[in-house]
């Protein structure tokens, strides 16, 4: 039967039970690919529950940088009983099971197109340890000692992990050590180490750091100079907070008093939430929240409020698969039309689509520059596969010269130089007027801010003309968010073609990955891809300048695709869903196909190349 | 509204520590309906800050949504208003405080605005005890909806078009004391006497200080058989004690009898002072404060006054530990911790 071969490019897919400790082990497995020099994606797919049900750990290998899922799995790593059957189902053929070979496989398990590893990891923990703790906890470390075996990982890679790992805790390192020699042992000494499928020393990740997404989000508040953060518990945003805590509390402790420069508040709810963080930025601090889907929903009234009375706001959104309560430890990019439109009557919110950590972390600083510019709420939007799993990313960095931007207000000097002031007057003639801030001086600048309808001076109107005019600048203000906003990046396919596609966030590592393999079958597409909403003219040119335009998205109804329709009046018989909607990443495999499945067939394939050569 | 308040000023008019006469406290002209409870409330807020010697822009009024939430605007126009949404003025509130600790935060809300829609972010502010004075003008009623009965409306209350109200009311002072309220008290609009001392004692305490005051809508809920119109509340009014509030410049000369009276001293060297209605009433005593708003509410009378307080309160910014330094002020020197700490965290990522 046939082995496949492949070094350093293949998938390999952890299937754990959770609240096993399985996560620290895979980690670990995931890290010392990364350490040797290979670009490595892991993702986690687990469940909405706290014990005991199946979680997988999805770990991408690919030494030629792609990141995305590929689709298919070469390598299962099976401990679950539960999932077992459609673990084997899941591997390609010629690929490997390795199960835990304690008790012997089902054999309606068995399939005679792939591999079998039987590992003992039960076994070998009855005879290790007494402690039934250990006996769990050990399995998952034993199980990586023998992949280190197994796919050549280097072992003095994986026992300084260890060592790392366990730094203060020093004498747990000595156990963890000894249970990756059990398995490498075992490994060893039954099957013909490495396998076909294995990995080998490269150069290949640079300087480059593994980091979640949201604590790349968090690290942007805390370098943006985010003071404020108010926020309700909900996954998969959570650990955006969690991580602003960490790193504020070490980074943000006036060295003088030992008092915190920063306040954290868990809200009652997430209204409450934006109500903070609108009431903070009202008063002059940057402030953000956290949240996801249903709290989007919920803070709508209060971003309607934000952007009509002009309130800077700033809001993580890491999508999860809805509607309603959805699949809410699944991804999906499914908030565009939430956030977009948040609110009754006529709003719009400025969105911005970070699609590595790297992107998280710079978008989260941007959002803050923006949202103070712009005088309205910025939304950031990630999602659960970026922000909840490691990444490997461009390092972060800062650049010591910069200045927040903090928009238009008022300081005392101004106002005491200045006539009467007007809240809502367009001075510049940009759509953004000057604000103030409460307590700045003792006669000038106080006005009162309302969501009801007002005139330039900040007082109470019903006159529609009044109301009109604001609701016009408002949309003045909107064109200015367009050339303030970070603009789209060009994949140029190097050569004129009709052909071209639209994407972001999380679908952009799967999108170029499926770029190349077209573009080796002779099929060259033009990419775009979109850091913000609302969209300059870069991208109503792009839309102009092909004749079809694949919009890649993870979510049923193709919103971004509504939102060009909308927004930039594109012609919706040029634009193509390819859509992914079942919760998982979507795979370069499935936007390959679907483009090739949408362009006409060989025949007609050519003469559009040729046209494209010809112009 | 386009009304314009008539700018002539009395050049004698007195002026307070600070050089402000109480004009300087005004806002715009009240569009409430004539005798509405709350532009006494209004008043109240004015002669209290004018008396305190505060700096009007030193303060931050934050309102929801109704008649009671509109008030904002009728006083204190040189301080920054805000009218938020229904119900969610605390956590309006609760950021900007957090944002500068340094300004007075006035909250004003109505019974709809807080036992109904607010109810979730009433009873969350007061658990963070969020140093600002939070007034509930209260007439139980919804106004600018045309008179429905809000939670505050006592059961057997008669609406002006003769409907009795079925269900239990919502007690917000019990509450209060009940979350663990610092500073609670109840009034009436039509008792300014009692109501100014209130609201600088509530303006001084360090913490979240609530005041429920009674304030009829003159238009809705002003009818017979109404348990909050004029005539009743003036009936069925007790009251804890008659407050002094005596700030910290000022002597304390009038004493009274051991018993007679109970004193509080606040942290910033302010007094207030219970004068007690030859009744044993204790100002410190929690448990005591609900039982006896309670058994006035059985026995159909309204309790008013000072019901309960602790000076030694820790605000939320106690709790959080956050720098005296108004967040708000805080620039890139503080806040932005470099690039070099930056790619150490990177190390620590790979």
């Amino acid at each position: 039967m046939k082995s496949n071969s492949a070094v350093n490019e293949f998938v390999i897919k952890f299937a754990n039970v959770n609240g096993t400790g399985s996560a620290s082990a895979n980690n670990m497995f995931a890290k010392a690919i990364f350490r040797m020099g290979i670009p490595v994606s892991p993702k986690n797919i687990f469940p909405s529950n706290i014990q005991g049900l199946p979680t997988w750990y999805e770990v991408r290998v690919s030494e030629k940088g792609y990141l995305g899922r590929r689709g298919g799995v070469d390598i299962v790593l099976s401990v679950n009983p539960q999932s077992m059957q459609e673990d084997v189902a899941d591997v390609l053929p010629g690929g490997y099971f390795v199960y835990d070979s304690t008790k012997p496989l089902d054999l309606r398990l068995v399939r005679d197109d792939i591999n079998y590893i039987g590992l003992p990891l039960t076994r070998i923990c009855a005879t290790e340890y007494s402690d039934p703790r250990q006996r769990l906890l050990f399995k998952n470390v034993i199980y990586v000692g023998a992949l280190a075996a197994l796919l050549d990982i280097e072992f003095d890679v994986l026992t300084d992990i260890v060592r790392s790992q366990f730094k203060g805790k020093d004498k747990l390192i000595a156990p963890n050590i000894h249970a990756l020699e059990l398995g490498h042992l075992y490994a060893t000494q039954n099957f013909d180490c490495p396998l076909g499928i294995r990995v080998k020393r490269v150069d290949k990740v640079g300087d480059s750091i593994l980091i979640d997404g949201n604590a790349a989000c968090a690290l942007g508040a805390v370098y943006a100079g985010a003071t404020v953060a108010a926020w309700y518990p909900i996954t998969p945003s959570t650990s955006v907070v969690d991580a602003y805590e960490k790193y504020a509390k070490r980074l943000r402790i006036d060295p003088g008093t030992g008092k915190t420069n920063f306040a954290i508040v868990q809200a009652e709810d997430e209204l409450s939430a934006i109500g903070m963080v609108i009431g903070a930025c009202w008063n002059g601090a940057r402030a953000f929240t956290a949240t996801s889907g249903p709290g989007v929903s919920l803070m709508s009234e209060f971003l309607g409020l934000a952007y009509f009375a002009e309130v800077p706001t700033v809001l993580f959104d890491i999508q999860r698969t809805g509607p309603s309560t959805g699949m809410p430890t699944r991804t999906q990019q499914s908030d565009l039309f939430a956030a977009a439109y948040a609110s009754h009557g006529d709003t719009k919110h400025v969105l911005l689509f970070p699609s590595n950590p790297r992107e998280c972390f710079d978008l989260a600083a941007e959002a803050f520059d923006l949202a103070e510019q712009l005088q309205t709420p910025v939304i950031v939007m990630s999602d659960l596969d970026l922000g909840m799993n490691d990444n490997l990313s461009a390092p972060l960095s800062w650049n010591d010269q910069r200045e927040y931007k903090r928009g238009k207000v008022l300081d005392a000097e101004q106002l005491e130089a200045s006539e009467r002031f007007g809240r809502y007057r367009d001075i510049d003639g940009d759509g953004i007027c000057y604000r103030t801030i409460p307590g700045t001086h003792p006669s000038k600048g106080a006005f009162f801010t309302r969501g009801s309808s007002r005139d330039e001076w900040a007082i109470y109107t019903e006159d529609g003309k009044q109301y009109a005019r604001n609701m016009e600048r408002l949309l003045k203000k909107w064109e200015t968010a367009k050339k303030l906003v970070p603009a789209p990046v060009l994949r140029s396919a190097g050569q004129p073609t009709p052909l071209g596609v639209i994407y972001f966030g999380t679908s952009v590592d799967a999108t170029h990955e499926a770029l190349d393999y077209l573009s080796n079958e002779g099929i060259e597409l033009d990419g775009l891809q979109i850091l913000a909403f609302p969209f300059n003219d870069d991208v109503v040119d792009f839309i102009e300048n092909h004749d079809r335009v694949y919009v890649i998205e993870q979510n049923r109804d193709a919103q971004l695709r509504s939102l060009l329709m909308i927004e930039c009046d594109a012609d919706p018989k040029k634009l193509v869903k390819v859509l992914e909607y079942d919760g998982m990443p979507i795979t370069a495999s499935k936007i390959r196909s679907a483009i090739k499945q949408d362009l006409p067939g060989p025949a007609s394939v050519t003469p559009l190349r040729r046209k494209a050569a010809d112009s | 509204m386009s009304y314009i308040k008539p700018s002539f000023r009395h050049p004698e008019a007195p002026t307070n520590n600070i050089g402000y006469t109480e004009a300087d406290y005004e806002g715009a002209l009240s569009t409430l309906c004539a005798g509405c409870g709350h532009d006494s409330i209004s008043s109240a807020i004015i002669q209290a800050c004018f008396e305190m010697s505060i700096e009007p822009h030193t303060v931050a009024k934050i309102s929801g949504i109704g008649c009671s939430s509109k008030t904002p605007t009728y006083f204190l126009g040189n301080s920054h208003g805000f009218n938020s949404v229904h119900g969610r003025m605390p956590s309006v509130a609760t950021g900007a405080n957090l944002a500068n600790r340094h300004l007075t935060y006035i909250g004003v809300s109505g019974d709809g605005d807080t036992a109904s829609i607010g109810m979730g972010q009433f009873s969350h502010v007061v658990r963070r005890n969020l140093n600002m004075l939070y007034i509930v003008e209260n007439n139980g009623c919804y106004g600018l909806t045309k008179g429905q009965d809000s939670a505050t409306a006592d059961v057997g209350s008669h609406s002006k078009k003769g409907a009795v109200n079925q269900y239990q009311s919502i007690d917000l002072c019990a509450l209060a004391i009940q979350l663990g309220a610092d500073f609670v008290a109840r009034s009436f609009s039509g008792d300014k006497a009692q109501l100014v001392p209130l609201i600088k004692a509530a303006m001084s305490h360090q913490g979240f200080a609530f005041i429920d005051v009674l304030s009829p809508c003159v238009t809705f809920n002003n009818n017979v058989g109404s348990t909050k119109s004029y005539e009743f509340v003036r009936e069925h009014i007790q009251a804890t004690g008659t407050v002094d509030f005596v700030p910290m410049q000022e002597e304390i000369t009038v004493s009274y009898e051991e018993g007679a009276s109970q004193e509080v001293c606040l942290h910033d060297g302010s007094v207030v002072r219970l004068r007690k209605n030859g009744k044993d009433y204790n100002l410190r005593d929690r448990a005591a404060a609900l039982a006896a708003a309670t058994d006035h509410a059985h026995s159909g009378e309204i309790l008013t006054g000072l019901l309960y307080m602790d000076p030694d309160t820790e605000d939320l910014h106690t709790l959080l530990d956050t720098s005296e330094c108004a967040l708000n002020k805080m620039t890139e020197a503080e806040l932005c911790p470099g690039n070099q700490a930056l790619q150490k965290i990177n190390d620590s990522l790979r």
